[in-house]
């Protein structure tokens, strides 16, 4: 390990949390509501929370999507709400990108594109991870 | 016990609690009366919030908790309107939940 990785990994890994990570498609499942749900919970009661974006997850970042029409409630929207719940950690898998020709160009801001590896380094910082 | 809400003769839909079931058919009147029938008295600070709240619900489509209803305040109205203190004045039996119905949303699932 080179000083530079020794040193991020140390300061990464004061860090600590709840990782949820989204690995499906919206709409065709509730799962990506249900992380939505839990990710709110926890930030209503002021507990750090960060979001994964994974595999076909990553669809649930990209816009001009509408849940109403196929008769759902449109989740997606209310990820424009998450600074209103202290969640600030928002993480996109590139390489997830890369495999479906999705452009790095989402409807919330602050979303961060890593790398795999950077990826698992910072879903390694928590202490808790929940998948959906 | 079911809960009837009457509004210009039609009876209007609504949950055991008395949230509407339709945000759709909300009007400032029906909100009046549904406070009416809670004995409930609306001055210009609740709509304040109770308008804030619905606005809320219209742009991410949820109903705000307490703590995500002050933190969103606070950039609107500032500081001294942003804290759970002022709303739970406004609203004794608990902001989100009492704002909420009478801004025509469903009860906030995540709800203090």
């Amino acid at each position: 390990m080179t000083s530079i990785e020794l040193a991020t990994s140390v300061v990464l890994s004061k860090e600590c949390g709840l990782a949820i990570i989204n690995s499906k498609a919206p709409f065709s499942s509730t799962y990506g509501k249900d992380a939505l749900d839990v990710a709110l919970i926890f930030g209503s009661f002021e507990q750090k929370v960060s979001l994964f974006f994974q595999g076909d997850g990553v669809y649930q970042l990209i816009a001009n999507q509408d849940g109403r029409l196929v008769s759902i409630k449109d989740y997606l929207k209310t990820f424009s709400a998450f600074e209103f719940y202290d969640i600030e950690d928002i993480y996109v898998c590139q390489q997830s990108l890369v495999n479906r020709q999705l452009d790095e160009a989402f409807h919330i801001n602050d979303v961060q594109v890593l790398t795999s590896i950077e990826f698992g380094l910072a879903l390694n910082r928590h202490q808790h991870i929940l998948r959906f | 016990m079911a809960i009837v809400l009457t509004f210009e003769d039609n009876i209007v839909a609504t949950d055991k609690q008395g949230y509407l079931l339709d945000h759709l058919v909300w009007q400032k009147e029906l909100a009046l009366v549904m406070a009416n029938n809670d004995e409930f008295e609306l001055t210009d600070a609740h709509w304040e919030v109770i308008n804030f709240v619905r606005q809320f619900y219209l742009t991410y489509n949820t109903s705000p908790a307490i703590r995500a209803l002050t933190k969103a305040m606070k950039v609107e109205f500032g500081e001294a309107k942003a804290s759970s203190r002022y709303l739970y004045k406004l609203f004794p039996e608990g902001p989100a939940k009492q704002a909420t119905k009478y801004a025509g949303l469903p009860k906030p699932a995540r709800c203090i």
